[in-house]
Order: C-alpha cells, then structure tokens, then sequence
C-alpha cells in the first residue's frame, strides 16, 4: 500500500500568507504584481499595505523593470504573476534589471507546470526553471508544499540577492509539518539503497508514494526533495549516487533544463550513475483536470516506479539504452522525441 | 555645481572631444548618439541634478540612468569630470578590466544607476526607484535619458503609460531626439511623431526644445523639477554626431568607430 497524503493549501496561498506575515514586520518588503494578483495571492499584502503594494496592469516587463529599481533603492520587492507570463514576458528584464546588477528582487511565480489544468499550454509553464537557472545569481527553489513554501518565502526575504521560487495552482498534499529547508541543500525522505528518487514540487508526494509501492517490490529508495535547484546540493547527490548508483528525477517541467539535467549534469561531473526523467516530455500539454494531465504526461507515482524499475536494471549494465517503449506517443506526432534528436 | 551657459557649453565641447578619443582608443562604440545627448548631460551633471561627488551613495542625490546605454562614452566623460573618477582612465574604455565597460555596469561602478544596454528597461527601473524615494518620503529626482531608437520598444510605453497613470511627479524622462538608428534615419525604420504627443496621450508634461541650445535645455530641466502632478518628457531635437561636420546627421556613425586620420579630423573640428 502506498501512504495516503492529507490535502493542504496550494503553495501560492503559502506564499501569499506568509507575504502578509513579512509585511508586518519588515516595512522594506513591497510587492509587484501585474493584474494577478487575486491568483498569485499577492492581493492580501495589496489590501493590508496600500501603498507598499503595485499592481502594474497587464505588463510584466515594465514589473519586472520597476521590481529592479525598487531594489535598487532598498526595497526587497517580491515580484509574482503566472510562472510563463513572468519569466518569459519579463526575461530580459530579469536579465538587465535583476540578474545583472544583482538585484535584491525576489522572484515568486504562481502556476507552475502543467497542474494548473483547464486553461491550457499557453498558461502552464514547463520552462521557467530551466530558464531562470541560466541567469547568474539566482537561486531557485520549487516548494513541495504549504510548510516548505513558507520557510522559503520567509528565507528569500532574509537573503540578499534575487531568488526565485516557483508557486502552483493546485491544492497538494502536506508533505512537512514545518521545518527548515536552506538554500544548496536537499532533504532526505526516505533512506534506500537500490536507487534513489530525486523529486521537486508536487513530485515529492508522488516519490514518496513510489518509495512505498517499491518497497513491496523489494526495491528501497533514498528519496530526495530536491526543491532547491540552484544551487544544486552536489554533496547529497554524488553521496547517493555512491550508495545507491542510480536515479530517477520527478519534476513538474521540461527534460531539458530543469533538475533532472542539473542532477544529470553533477552525476557526470562527480559520480556517473544511470538515470531516468520524470517530467514533461519535449511537448507542450492540453487542457484537462489537473489529474488527468499529470497521468497523461507522466507525472504519477506510478511513473516514478516504472522508471525506477528501469533504472535498477541498468544499473552495472550499459548506460546508454533504447527509448522507453511508447514514450513517442507521449510527443505530438509532428514533434520528434527527444531520443532522437 | 552650478556652471553658467558658457560654462556648461565648453563641458560640452570637452564630454565630445573625449566620446571621441574615446571610442577611436577602443575601436569600437557608437558616435553619433554620444555627441547628440553631449549637452543634456553637460546641463544636467554640472548644473540641473543635485548630487555630490564625493558621496555618491548620498541618499538625497539625484538618480540619473542612461537608458540609451551605448551612449556611455559621453556620460562616463561627464561623470569623470565632475569628479567620480579620474579622466585619465576615459582612454581605458571597452578594455578588458575597465570600469568602463562597453554599455554601462554598475558592478564596476556603484555610481552608475542602473546597468543598461538592452534598449527599453531604463524607464521601468527608475519608476521604481521614484516609487522608493516617495515611500522613504525623499524630494530627489530621477531622470532617465532614452534614445530616440529605443522608444520603439514597448517596454518604454508600458512603463510611459504606467507613470503618467501614477503621476509620478519625481521622474523625467529626456529622449535625445536625434532622428538616426543603427540602420537608417528613424523615419525609415518606424516613425515615432508624434513623440510629444504620444507621451502627452500618457498623462505626461511634455517640453520640446532644441537639445543643442544650452540656455533652453537648462531652463527645460529645470523646469521640469517644478511640474507637479504629472512626470515630465524632455522631448530634445537633436543631431547626430553633432560637432563633427563629416558624422552630423549620417545613420553610418551610429555605431562605427572613427579611424586613427578621422579622429584627428573630428578633434580638429572640435578645437583639439
């Protein structure tokens, strides 16, 4: 039996809470929204300070640009919309008016990945922790759940330089009762030997789910929460990689870019182990239920199983291997799978 | 510093004499566009903005960003000058380990305000930073310099729709009017006129002045501090590569650097 989640609030209303909290006692902190508010949660500090609050309209360079010299004066400006329109719509302001000089803007995108559900491709976001890595300096963080989104919030306010975290829509299940989660670290879940799970975001519930049904199989899983991305905790991965010698990473995002190529990239560098991906295949998603979606693009528990089963079994044998049976019907036909690009 | 007419004509003449040392030493840079904005900047670092040198961090001073970044060569010019750093390093420009970087960086100078460079975020950092020095309750201005070119971003017409909304009356915006881009007279590429009228659709106190004539530049800056209610557009005619016969009004000196013989021929029309 695999363990049963209770169902806590969306890590964008965390967000918002704990904005208000901060408000109260820091009077630097101010807040740049562009007309999302009621969904980025931002609108509570809106309401509690006025005049600490901007709301921009439809615009998210011109926010991303005013967050910049707001920072630039003192401010610690939290800075929010929809995760695609946020990092892609106000990139080369992230770039010129944050990353580069530096800025102390923090960056908090609601509506991550593709459980945002109905609305469709063009406001789900499978790109933007891959993008917002590339920018030097920034942290990025990708919160499992209410606890930890809090304790990331409250930490992104106490750092000094721009950070990034990535919010969703969806209510998810309560992984932690609180605690303390710093920046270039991982925590670990469960202890296991055969592989270990690295998972981020509403994937950690779901690895925790996969370290049950494997250990019925007689697999154990280490299972990592890897929610920081940037900076990679490159000691827990070249450890597990030593003990445990294979990976899955589960993360609600493209192949390319996110954790599982940062996870890639220092298992290459430091400790080669095989690995698998569970994430958004090199395709864009639809509209449905936001569980429908995570089954069809491959984001379950039961996913991370499959994978983990495979990797085990590549595990001392050859580490390059065909493509998963199937997989290109995850891909839109006109698309090629990314095994054979 | 609070120079007379005359005065600030002749920091004029030397901010173009050095853009052109300057940009000859490096071999690369853009002219055209450091000679037009050469006496907006003469006006407003040695008469118009209240700031001191000597403490550049002061909170009350005046913030100053050349959204135009490649017009640098003229600002670091000015900069040096009215004494943030030596005028002797000008000739260092674009060289690796400069401070003066090829379009402007804050991290090698703290004074600078903002680091610029791609076109349209100029604007939008300093309506954050007027919206800072309203909430710390401070009566400094910002004044924020777009190229012509540049107001064909639409990042500078979201930020100018957002300020004339908020009627942020502690922020200029100057466009140094020069009619050139990299490609070809402005006019060609995509017109901007009416510019007055499209900042003054936004809410914005809109001044047109002739950016070559030092008098009415000052009397415009200056009065700009005194709008209330409404930011203010320095909408300034200018010439590129004003001073210099051979680069005035030729798109070709937006962005090439004068040969060794051309820039002698530039200084000597410059009185060097």
């Amino acid at each position: 039996m695999v363990r049963e989640f209770t169902l806590g609030p969306a890590t964008r209303e965390a967000y918002g809470a704990t904005l208000v909290e901060l408000g109260k006692t820091n009077p630097n902190v101010v807040v740049v929204d562009a007309d999302l508010s009621k969904s980025t949660y931002t609108a509570k500090f809106g309401k509690e300070f006025p005049d600490r609050f901007f709301n921009v309209g439809i615009a998210e360079a011109n926010m991303v640009g005013i967050a910049g010299g707001l920072a630039h004066s003192g401010k610690i400006p939290f800075c929010s919309s929809f995760a695609c329109f946020l990092v892609n719509k106000g990139y080369d302001q992230l770039r010129i008016a944050v990353a580069y000089p530096r800025e102390n803007v923090k960056v908090v995108s609601s509506h991550g990945g593709i459980s945002i559900g109905e609305d469709g491709p063009s406001q789900q976001s499978i790109e933007d922790v891959a993008l917002m890595c590339t920018l030097p300096g920034f942290v990025v963080c990708v919160p499992a759940d209410e606890a930890q989104a809090k304790d990331l919030v409250r930490r992104a306010a106490a750092h000094q330089g721009p950070v990034y975290l990535r919010t969703g829509r969806p209510k998810v299940a309560k992984v932690y009762d609180g605690g303390e989660f710093p920046f270039g670290k991982m925590r670990q879940l469960e202890e296991g030997t055969d592989l270990t799970i690295v998972a981020n975001g509403l994937m950690v519930a779901e690895a925790l789910k996969a370290h049950d049904a494997l250990k019925e199989e007689g697999i154990t899983a280490r299972v990592l929460d890897g929610y920081c991305v940037k900076p990679l905790d490159a000691e827990a991965v070249t450890r597990a990689s030593l003990e445990t010698g294979a990976f899955v990473v589960a993360e609600e995002h493209s192949r390319f870019g996110g954790l599982g190529s940062v996870v890639a990239q220092c298992l290459a560098q430091h400790a080669p182990a095989p690995i698998e991906q569970v994430c958004v295949e090199d395709t864009y998603a639809e509209s449905g239920s936001p569980q429908q979606l995570l089954e069809k693009y491959g984001l379950t528990w039961t996913h991370i199983v499959t994978a983990a089963k495979r990797v085990v079994q590549r595990k001392g044998g050859p580490t390059r291997r065909e493509p998963p049976a199937g997989a290109a019907d995850k891909a839109t036909e006109s698309e090629p799978h990314p095994f054979e690009v | 510093m609070s120079l007379t007419i005359d005065e600030l004509k002749a920091k004029a003449l030397q901010i173009r004499r050095d853009a052109i040392g300057m940009i000859a030493a490096a071999g690369s840079g853009h002219p055209g566009g450091s000679l037009s904005e050469a006496d907006l900047l003469a006006a407003l670092w040695f008469r118009v903005m209240k700031h001191d040198p000597k403490n550049p961090q002061w909170a009350g001073r005046d913030r100053f960003i050349l959204s135009k970044g490649h017009g640098c060569p003229s600002l670091y010019s000015a900069m040096a000058h009215a004494g943030y750093f030596d005028p002797a390093i000008l000739p260092t420009l674009r060289k690796l380990g400069s401070p003066l970087q090829g379009h402007p960086d804050r991290r090698f100078i703290p004074a600078l305000e903002a680091s610029t460079g791609s076109l349209g975020n100029g604007l939008s950092i300093g309506i954050g930073i007027a919206h800072a020095l309203k909430l710390d309750r401070s009566d400094a201005r910002v004044w924020v310099m777009l190229g012509d070119g540049e107001c064909q971003e639409g990042q500078v017409w979201e930020a100018s729709m957002y300020a004339g909304a908020h009627r942020m009356e502690n922020l200029t915006a100057i466009v140094d009017y020069n009619k050139k881009q990299l490609d070809d007279m402005v006019k060609h590429i995509l017109p901007l006129d009416p510019l007055g009228g499209k900042f003054a659709a936004m809410n914005w106190h809109v001044l047109e002045i002739d950016g070559h004539n030092m008098a009415m530049v000052v009397e415009a800056l200056e009065e700009s501090r005194k709008v209330k209610g409404r930011p203010v557009a320095v909408i300034a005619h200018t010439i590129t590569g004003k001073g210099v016969s051979f680069m005035e009004n030729d798109p070709k000196w937006h962005g090439v650097a004068p040969t060794k013989e051309e820039a002698t021929r530039a200084l000597a029309e410059l009185g060097v």
